[in-house]
C-alpha cells in the first residue's frame, strides 16, 4: 500500500524525511519509468526553491494543507514557464505565461510539482493512444498474458499510471465524458469528477466546455479530499464557477452516516456485462450492507441515448474550441502558399486522427440543415437526461455503477472509435447531468487485473459522496 | 429612365459601445493605441482562457433599448460564431443569435417634410474582430488585435428606407440617440459607428427583389456614394434582362463603385450554437426598470421643450438638438443666467457656432466660458453696448482675453443711454438741418435715417440707437 498524504505530511512534519528526500524519491522513479506517463518531468532545479520554502515552513511548524506533497499534473493545465502541449503535435512547442486556476491552488497550498502528465490529445480518448507523444503503459500486467502491454485508460492515461506506479502522490486530471474515472479504475486507483461547477475550468485546454472539469486522481479516497480542499473554489474568471460555499472535505471523511443511506443500482447498466464487471457491483453491495446501507433496484430511461447524445455535443463544442489551434500566434505552424494553406497544412498536420475526427463531427452538427436533428436534438435529450437522474436521486442517496465495461485492454486493441466510446458507457451519463462521480477499486478481474465501481452523487454533494467511498475502500481493498 | 423603380434598403448598424473594457475581457477598450497594445490573454485566444461577460455592456444594450422603443428581452444567450480571420483569434465572434437582448423597436426619421417610422427588428451584442493590415509590406500582412473583443451592439433594421437620403437620416438619428444615451462616441471616421446596408430594386408596387449586402461603410458621404452606385447597378443589370445574384459587395472608394466579395453559394455556414462558456443572461425586472432613469431626456423631448417652453424657432432648435454637446452648453447657459433662452440660443447657433467652427473647436471647450458668455449676452439685451459691440468683443471673450465688463471698458463700446447727454447730442446735431426738419416734418421718413446715423457718429457709434431714435422722434415732431 503506497504512502497517503496524511503518512507523508506526518513522516513529514515527524522528520523521519525531508520534502527534498521525498521529492527527490519520486523524481527518481518518475525519470526510471519506463511506462511514458509523463510528457515533461520539471527540472530539479526548477522546484528548489519551493521544495525550500516548504521545507522552511514544516521547520516551523505551519505547513500549507499540501505542503511538499510531489504532484504530476495532467498536461492540459497550462502552466505558467512550462511546456503545456495537450499531448497535441500542435502545441508541442507552447509555454504559457499564466497558471491556471488549479494548478494556482495546489501551489498556493505547498505541493511540488514533478512533471506533466501524458494524456490523449486534448483529452480525447480512453486509452491514451491518441497522444502525440505516443501510449502510456498500463503499470499493471495480465497475469495471463504478462508480456503484452496494456492501455491505462485514457483521457488522463498519464496521471493514472503514474499515481499508480508511484511516480507522484497524486496527479490532477481532467474529465469530460469519463477521463478521470475510467483510466483511475483501469489502473486500481481513486479517480473523482467534482460536481461541473466545482472546480474552475480557467487556464485548462479545452476540449467540451459544457463537460470538461478537474479532479484528481489519487491512491485513496482521503487523498483525493485533501486535493478537492484545495482546488475546488470559486472563480470569477469562470463564468460556470459556482458561487456555492464549500466545505471541508477531509472533517468527516472517516465517520459514518448519521442517517440511513439508500443506494440505487441501475439494472439497465447491469445488462450484457461480464462477471468480472458483476462481481464488481456484487462485492461492493456485500461490503456495504454491512454497514446497513440499503440497496435497491433503480431503472434509467435514457440510457441508451447518453453515447449518442455525449458524441455529438462534446465534438460540436470540440470543434469550436479548437478552432484557435491555427498556428498563427502560437503553437506549431506549417508553411503555405496562401492563408488558407497555412491553416490547412498547420491544423492538417497539427492534429492526429481522433481529434481531427471529432472536429469534422462538430462541425457537421453545427453545419446549416443539420443543427436542428443533431445538436438541438442532443441538448434536448441531455435535458432528459439531467432530470432523469434528477428522478432517481430523489428516490435514493447515491448510484453505484461499474466504472468501465471491461479490464484494461492492450495497447492496439481497440482501434475501431466506436468499441473506443463505448468504454465510457457509465460514465458519460454522469457527465452529461453534471453530477459528481467517484470511481474507486472494488476488486480483480479474472487476469488479475484492477476494476473498479463508481458512485454517483448529488450536485455538490462530494463530502458525503466521498465519505461513502471511504467506507466502501476501506471493505474493498485489495492487495496488489 | 430608373423614373419607376424604387429602392429597398435595409440596415445593419454596428455602434461600439463607450465602455471602459471590453465586452468579455478585461483590456481598455480604447482607440487610438499602439497595435497590440490592449490585448491580453483572453483576447488573443490563448489556450484555456474564458469570457467574462462586462454587464455595463448590458446596461448601455437596455439603455439603447429604452431610446430605440425596443421590447428588452428578459433572457439572452450568447453564441458562437464559427469562422477562421487571422484578426479573430479565437477562430469564432461571441454574437447573439437566437436570442437577442433587444427586439422589435423603431425610431421616426425626417423623409421629406414627413416623419416616417422605421422599424427595427433587432439589436443584439457581439465582439468586434480585429483588423489585418496589408498595406505596410508587399510580403506580410499585420494583425493589430486591439479592437477584438470591443463591445458592438448591432442593430439591423427591417427594409423600410426607400433612398438614400433616408437612410443617412436613419444614420443620423440613431447616431444622435446613441450619443445622446452615452452608450457610443458616434465617431465615424475611427469606426465607432459603420453600417452594412442591404439594397434591392423593384418597380413601384411589385414583389421585393433579391439584395446585395454592401459591407462596412463607414461615412455618409460612402453610403450615399454606393446606394447610388448599388441601385444603378441593379436596375442596369435587369433592365438588360440579366438576374441579380444574392451577393456581398464592398465598396471601393476610390472609384465609387461596389464589386462582389463573395456570393451566397460561397457564403459561410458560421454554425451558431450557444457558448458553452457563458450562462444565458437573464435579467430580472427590477434589473431593467433600474436603468431607465439613466436615459435621460432624448432629442425630441428636448426639441419639444426648447419650442414650448423657451419659444425657441423650430429651426434653431434643431440645430441644437442636433448634439447633445450643444444642448449642454445651451442648457448650461440657461440654468446659470436670467438672459432670455431665445435670446441664447439666437447668438449661439450664429455667432458662437460660428466662432467654433473657424477655430475647429469642440463645443464641450466652452463649458467653462459659459458664464461669460452670458454676461456679455446680458449686456448686450441690457443695451449696455449694442449688438454690433457684442459681436465684436464675442471672439475675445471665448479666447478667454477677458470678463466681458472689463473688456467693453478696455475698448470704449459702452453705450451712451443717459437721455440727458444724448439730448444735448441730438440738439447739436440739428442745428442747421432746418431743411431736413421740414422734409421729415412733410411725411419723408428716410431724413429719420440721416439724423439717426449723423447722431450715432457724433457719438462715436457708442449712442444706444433706440434711445436716440425715441428722442430724435419727440424732438422732430415738436
Amino acid at each position: 500500500m503506497k504512502n497517503s498524504i496524511s503518512q507523508i505530511k506526518k513522516a513529514l512534519i515527524e522528520k523521519k524525511i525531508s520534502v527534498c528526500e521525498l521529492y527527490d524519491e519520486y523524481l527518481a522513479k518518475a525519470k526510471s519509468c519506463n511506462n511514458n506517463s509523463f510528457n515533461l518531468v520539471i527540472d530539479r532545479e526548477n522546484n528548489i526553491s519551493s521544495i525550500n520554502d516548504s521545507q522552511n515552513r514544516y521547520d516551523n511548524g505551519n505547513p500549507l494543507p499540501l505542503d511538499g506533497i510531489p504532484l504530476g499534473i495532467k498536461d492540459l493545465f497550462c502552466t505558467k514557464g512550462i511546456r503545456t502541449t495537450a499531448s497535441s503535435k500542435i502545441l508541442s512547442n507552447f509555454i504559457p505565461n499564466y497558471e491556471s486556476f488549479v494548478t494556482q491552488q495546489l501551489l498556493n497550498d505547498g505541493s511540488i510539482f514533478i512533471g506533466k502528465n501524458n494524456c490523449d490529445e486534448f483529452a480525447m480518448g480512453s486509452s491514451n493512444e491518441t497522444s502525440y507523444f505516443g501510449p502510456v503503459i498500463n503499470p499493471w500486467k495480465n497475469k495471463n498474458s504478462q508480456k503484452d502491454n496494456l492501455v491505462p485508460g485514457g483521457s488522463s492515461g498519464g496521471s493514472a499510471a503514474a499515481v499508480a506506479e508511484g511516480s507522484c502522490v497524486a496527479s490532477m486530471g481532467t474529465d469530460t465524458g469519463g477521463s478521470i474515472r475510467q483510466p483511475a479504475s483501469l489502473c486500481g486507483i481513486v479517480g473523482l469528477k467534482p460536481t461541473f461547477g466545482s472546480c474552475s475550468r480557467w487556464g485548462i485546454v479545452a476540449f467540451a466546455s459544457s463537460l470538461d472539469q478537474a479532479g484528481p486522481l489519487t491512491n485513496c479516497v482521503e487523498d483525493a479530499a485533501y486535493v478537492l480542499n484545495s482546488i475546488n473554489k470559486h472563480d470569477f474568471n469562470d463564468s460556470t464557477s459556482s458561487n456555492h460555499q464549500r466545505e471541508d472535505y477531509l472533517v468527516d471523511i472517516n465517520n459514518s452516516f448519521e442517517k440511513k443511506i439508500k443506494i440505487g443500482i441501475p439494472s439497465d447498466y447491469l445488462e450484457d456485462v461480464s462477471d468480472d464487471i458483476l462481481n464488481q457491483i456484487d462485492n461492493t453491495k456485500k461490503a456495504l450492507s454491512k454497514h446497513g446501507i440499503e440497496f435497491v433496484d433503480v431503472k434509467f430511461k435514457t440510457t441508451e441515448h447518453a453515447l449518442s447524445t455525449y458524441y455529438i455535443l462534446a465534438p460540436a463544442e470540440a470543434s469550436s474550441n479548437l478552432a484557435r489551434y491555427d498556428g498563427i500566434r502560437y503553437g506549431v505552424r506549417e508553411d503555405g502558399e496562401s492563408l488558407d494553406d497555412i491553416y490547412l497544412n498547420s491544423r492538417t498536420k497539427g492534429f492526429g486522427d481522433e481529434v481531427t475526427r471529432r472536429i469534422l463531427i462538430g462541425a457537421y452538427v453545427l453545419s446549416a440543415g443539420y443543427y436542428d436533428a443533431y445538436y438541438r436534438q442532443a441538448q434536448k435529450v441531455r435535458r432528459l437526461i439531467k432530470n432523469d437522474f434528477q428522478r432517481i436521486l430523489n428516490e435514493v442517496d447515491f448510484i453505484l455503477t461499474p466504472t468501465t465495461p471491461n479490464e484494461a485492454f492492450k495497447i492496439g486493441d481497440k482501434l475501431d472509435p466506436i468499441s473506443m466510446y463505448k468504454n465510457d458507457i457509465y460514465t458519460v451519463p454522469t457527465s452529461l447531468a453534471g453530477l459528481p462521480g467517484i470511481s474507486i477499486p472494488s476488486g480483480l478481474s479474472k487476469n488479475g487485473l484492477p476494476l473498479g465501481v463508481q458512485f454517483i452523487g448529488n450536485y455538490f454533494e462530494e463530502k458525503s459522496l466521498l465519505q461513502l467511498a471511504a467506507l466502501a475502500e476501506k471493505e474493498l481493498s485489495f492487495n496488489e | 429612365m430608373s423614373n419607376n423603380w424604387e429602392m429597398v434598403i435595409g440596415l445593419e448598424v454596428h455602434a461600439q459601445l463607450k465602455t471602459s473594457s471590453k465586452l468579455f475581457s478585461s483590456s481598455p477598450n480604447q482607440f487610438g493605441s499602439e497595435p497590440n497594445e490592449n490585448v491580453n490573454f483572453i483576447d488573443s485566444g490563448m489556450p484555456g482562457m474564458l469570457p467574462v461577460m462586462n454587464f455595463g455592456c448590458i446596461e448601455m444594450a437596455i439603455k439603447t433599448g429604452y431610446a430605440l422603443n425596443f421590447k428588452i428581452n428578459k433572457h439572452s444567450v450568447f453564441e458562437r460564431k464559427n469562422y477562421f480571420y487571422p484578426d479573430l483569434p479565437q477562430g469564432y465572434q461571441i454574437s447573439q443569435f437566437e436570442f437577442p437582448i433587444l427586439s422589435e423597436g423603431y425610431i421616426n426619421i425626417e423623409s421629406g417634410d414627413d416623419q416616417k417610422k422605421i422599424r427595427i427588428e433587432r439589436a443584439h451584442l457581439e465582439q468586434d474582430a480585429g483588423k489585418s493590415i496589408h498595406d505596410i509590406d508587399p510580403k506580410y500582412s499585420f494583425i493589430d488585435l486591439n479592437r477584438v473583443g470591443t463591445p458592438l451592439l448591432e442593430i439591423v433594421s427591417y427594409p423600410d428606407l426607400s433612398s438614400a437620403d433616408e437612410v443617412i437620416n436613419y444614420i443620423s438619428s440613431l447616431r444622435q440617440l446613441l450619443m445622446y444615451i452615452d452608450v457610443c462616441d458616434g465617431n465615424m471616421q475611427e469606426g465607432s459607428l459603420r453600417a452594412d446596408v442591404n439594397l434591392s430594386v423593384r418597380k413601384k408596387g411589385q414583389e421585393l427583389g433579391t439584395r446585395c449586402e454592401i459591407k462596412n461603410l463607414n461615412s455618409f458621404k460612402f453610403i450615399k456614394q454606393a446606394i447610388e452606385y448599388e441601385f444603378q447597378r441593379q436596375i442596369n443589370i435587369i433592365d438588360g434582362g440579366g438576374e441579380i445574384e444574392q451577393n456581398t459587395m464592398l465598396f471601393d472608394t476610390s472609384t465609387g463603385e461596389t464589386r462582389a466579395m463573395r456570393s451566397k453559394e460561397f457564403s459561410h455556414d458560421y454554425r451558431y450554437f450557444p457558448d458553452p462558456d457563458l450562462l444565458p443572461v437573464n435579467l430580472s425586472q427590477e434589473q431593467i426598470d433600474k436603468i431607465k432613469p439613466l436615459v435621460g431626456e432624448l432629442p425630441q423631448d428636448k426639441l419639444n421643450k426648447y419650442i414650448d417652453n423657451y419659444n425657441l424657432d423650430k429651426d434653431i432648435a434643431k440645430i441644437i438638438i442636433a448634439e447633445k454637446q450643444n444642448a449642454n452648453l445651451f442648457e448650461k447657459m440657461i440654468s446659470e443666467s436670467t438672459v432670455k433662452p431665445k435670446f441664447i440660443a439666437a447668438w449661439l447657433v450664429g455667432d458662437i457656432f460660428a466662432f467654433i467652427k473657424e477655430n475647429n473647436l469642440e463645443v464641450n471647450s466652452l463649458n467653462d466660458k459659459t458664464k461669460d458668455i452670458t454676461d456679455l449676452l446680458r449686456l448686450i439685451s441690457d443695451d449696455v453696448i449694442s449688438n454690433k459691440a457684442g459681436k465684436e468683443i464675442l471672439p475675445r471673450v471665448l479666447n478667454g482675453e477677458g470678463k466681458p465688463s472689463e473688456l467693453v471698458k478696455e475698448l470704449g463700446l459702452e453705450q451712451v443711454s443717459d437721455s440727458g447727454e444724448l439730448e444735448k447730442i441730438i440738439d447739436e446735431a440739428l442745428v442747421g438741418e432746418e431743411q431736413n426738419i421740414l422734409k421729415f416734418q412733410g411725411g419723408s421718413d428716410r431724413v429719420l435715417g440721416y439724423f439717426v446715423g449723423k447722431c450715432l457718429k457724433a457719438t462715436k457709434g457708442k449712442g444706444n440707437p433706440k434711445l436716440i431714435n425715441k428722442i430724435l422722434l419727440e424732438r422732430l415732431k415738436k
